[in-house]
């Protein structure tokens, strides 16, 4: 008979090397396509010096691209948190037919590429789409225009809010709704003083997802916009324009500015997860 | 306040989860739901609360169709089983809430919640808690929380909906005796759900049993427990022995194909047969348990075992081992026929 070893290795414990290793192979992963290529949006950037750089993003065209992405944002994320909510109560709360085709369309978005997202609205809304004839007789100017830009890009952007808050609210079930309801409040107070304040952590996760998206959109933003210099660039369509006429300055220095939008995103969304860790509802 | 439920039924999806209920609940007592899950005792209990609807029936409060009227409206406390407070408020704030969403009109001042708020703590004798949340107290205490808190809009009505069902036993038998004192103090009108026997027939006034959506007997514990309306009941509560007239004809003859049910207490054990409807079996295992002995026997050429509980003094009167040869006896049983009973005493 072979002789048993009797110190038996634990499974879930590998050996230093085998752990330093796994460890290198993720950082320098990290670092070659993470890290490497922040490092090169700023270091092109600011390669004029800090002059320049401040010039690329005070000039008319530039400061026109990031109000126009504000105003989207502006008006995409408070859509999306509304209509996000409102879809995720309906579908933790209540039991109706058609819900899972419900929660079919809201993951659309994510399963369409943008750019195909872009077209549609393009095919309808478009001079030569199904409802361009009436839009044009009513003087309503949706495709090549911020409208249809913010229609764009809150398309793409509304599974966010809502993918988050519907596994929340259903693991939280409704019994606290029915709590609040069997005491006396009504259907705004249960929301405002139950509902809410139970996502609220979740909620805002959402919306810093949601945010970010909607700021960084290029596919379906692109092909609605029309890119005209001034009226219908974002930030994103503007770095293009700028990369394409060999501004790499300019073209960095807008760059850089999403890039650091980014990097707050990420810092919001630790400090979202660590206080609602710390507050005993972790969000996943 | 009295409740009166007529001819209720309830249907979800091809499961009827009420089937013609009728139920007359009076002022001021403790009524018991008792039954298997998924006989329908929750569904109940939610449509008198208004968090449910059923399809057909009527609902009286104190004479009063409140059919029409939503739960907030029926001032009725509901109690859950998973407790459901909130938990992103204190316990002092839970408590207060119903106080708080009542309407401008109606709502007392910061003063006077504070005072009735701590009045229902001490109450509950949990007032030391009342600046923790929900997550930092036991399941016990969260009990009792939820409790003040339902208490706080002075309901008409308290329903409480298995409310020891997730504490252990200990806590358990603590929280019922204070449930009953508390009633008697307070005197509302309460029905509370639980598939424990034990705790309906200790804590209520009177017992509901249900099994299947229908109600099978409506007694006050000592009737349900001695004497059962329908073969499920008896099964239900307590243990029982059942006798097929197939294979043993003298206990139930008069009746046909019919079942002699007998509560294990009910036998005696002697080591000669008593009369000739006497059945002779084998010892199979004697276990002492606490106060009680109990002796599992086996008829003759069959494989079923009988289950017989013996007092610690009689047990001594007549010791028994595994294999001994001894006669039994029903002192009291019942039998079933189909659809038909009929009471018999044997002594």
């Amino acid at each position: 008979m072979p002789q048993v070893s009797l110190t038996r290795r634990i499974s879930t414990h590998e050996s230093q090397s085998v752990t330093l290793l796994l460890i290198a192979v993720a950082l320098s992963y990290l670092v070659l396509f993470l890290g490497l290529p922040l490092y090169a949006v700023f270091y092109q950037a600011l390669s004029k010096g800090w002059k320049l750089y401040w010039e690329a993003l005070k000039e008319p065209d530039a400061l026109s691209a990031i109000k126009l992405t504000l105003l989207t944002a502006a008006i995409a994320v408070p859509a999306n948190l509304v209509f996000g909510v409102a879809a995720a109560w309906a579908i933790a709360k209540f039991e109706f037919k058609g819900k899972s085709a419900l929660i079919t369309l809201i993951d659309l978005p994510f399963a369409v590429s943008p750019v195909v997202s872009g077209l549609i609205y393009v095919l309808l809304f478009g001079a030569q789409g199904w409802f361009g004839p009436w839009l044009q007789a009513h003087d309503i100017k949706l495709i090549f225009a911020v409208p249809g830009i913010v229609l764009a890009t809150i398309f793409v952007t509304f599974p966010f809010i809502a993918r988050e808050l519907i596994p929340l609210m259903q693991a939280q079930g409704k019994e606290e709704e029915e709590a609040a309801i069997s005491l006396g409040a009504s259907g705004w107070q249960t929301f405002w003083r139950v509902t809410l304040p139970n996502i609220k952590w979740g909620l805002l996760y959402g919306v810093i997802l949601c945010n970010a998206r909607a700021m960084g959109e290029f596919g379906a933003v692109s092909v609605v916009s029309g890119h005209i210099r001034g009226m219908t660039n974002t930030m994103p369509l503007h770095v293009e324009i700028l990369y394409n006429e060999y501004n790499f300055v300019a073209a960095f220095s807008v760059a850089s500015l999403l890039a650091l939008l980014a990097l707050v995103t990420l810092v919001i969304k630790s400090l979202v997860e660590w206080r609602a860790k710390s507050n005993g509802n972790p969000l996943h | 306040m009295s409740i009166t439920i007529e001819n209720l039924n309830k249907q979800f999806g091809s499961h009827k989860a009420l089937d013609d209920i009728n139920l007359e609940v009076n002022s001021g007592e403790l009524l018991a739901l008792l039954g298997p899950s998924g006989c329908g005792k929750t569904s109940l209990l939610r449509i008198i609360g208004g968090l449910d609807v059923a399809d057909a029936g009527k609902l009286l409060f104190h004479g009063e169709d409140v059919e029409q009227r939503d739960a907030r409206e029926r001032n009725v406390g509901f109690v859950f089983q998973h407790y459901a407070l909130f938990r992103h408020m204190t316990v002092f704030e839970n408590v207060a809430f119903g106080l708080r969403v009542k309407p401008k009109k109606e709502r007392h001042n910061e003063a006077e919640i504070k005072r009735r708020v701590h009045e229902l703590l001490n109450l509950v004798q949990l007032d030391w808690l009342h600046d923790r949340y929900p997550a930092q107290l036991s399941g016990g205490q969260r009990q009792r929380i939820a409790l003040a808190r339902a208490l706080a809009v002075e309901p008409k009505i308290l329903l409480l909906d298995e409310p020891f069902g997730a504490l252990d036993a200990q806590v358990r038998k603590e929280l019922r005796r204070w449930l009953r004192r508390l009633h008697d103090e307070l005197h509302i009108t309460s029905i509370f759900v639980t598939h424990d026997q034990e705790e309906a027939l200790e804590v209520a006034d009177r017992v509901v049993v249900m099994n299947k959506g229908r109600i099978e007997q409506i007694g006050t514990p000592d009737e349900v427990y001695a004497a059962p309306a329908t073969p499920f009941v008896y099964q239900f509560i307590g243990n029982v022995n059942l006798f097929h007239s197939r294979d043993h004809a003298p206990w139930t003859e008069q009746h046909g194909d019919a079942v002699a049910y007998v509560r294990p207490h009910d036998i005696d054990i002697n080591r000669t047969p008593q009369d000739d409807t006497a059945l002779q079996v084998e010892v199979k295992l004697v276990r002492t348990i606490g106060s009680v002995v109990r002796v599992e026997v086996a008829a003759d050429g069959s494989g079923e075992l009988i289950e017989i509980e013996l007092s610690r003094e009689r047990y001594d009167a007549t010791p028994l081992a595994n294999g001994d040869k001894v006669f039994i006896r029903p002192r009291q049983f019942r039998v079933f026929d189909t659809g038909v009973k009929n009471e018999l005493s044997a002594a």
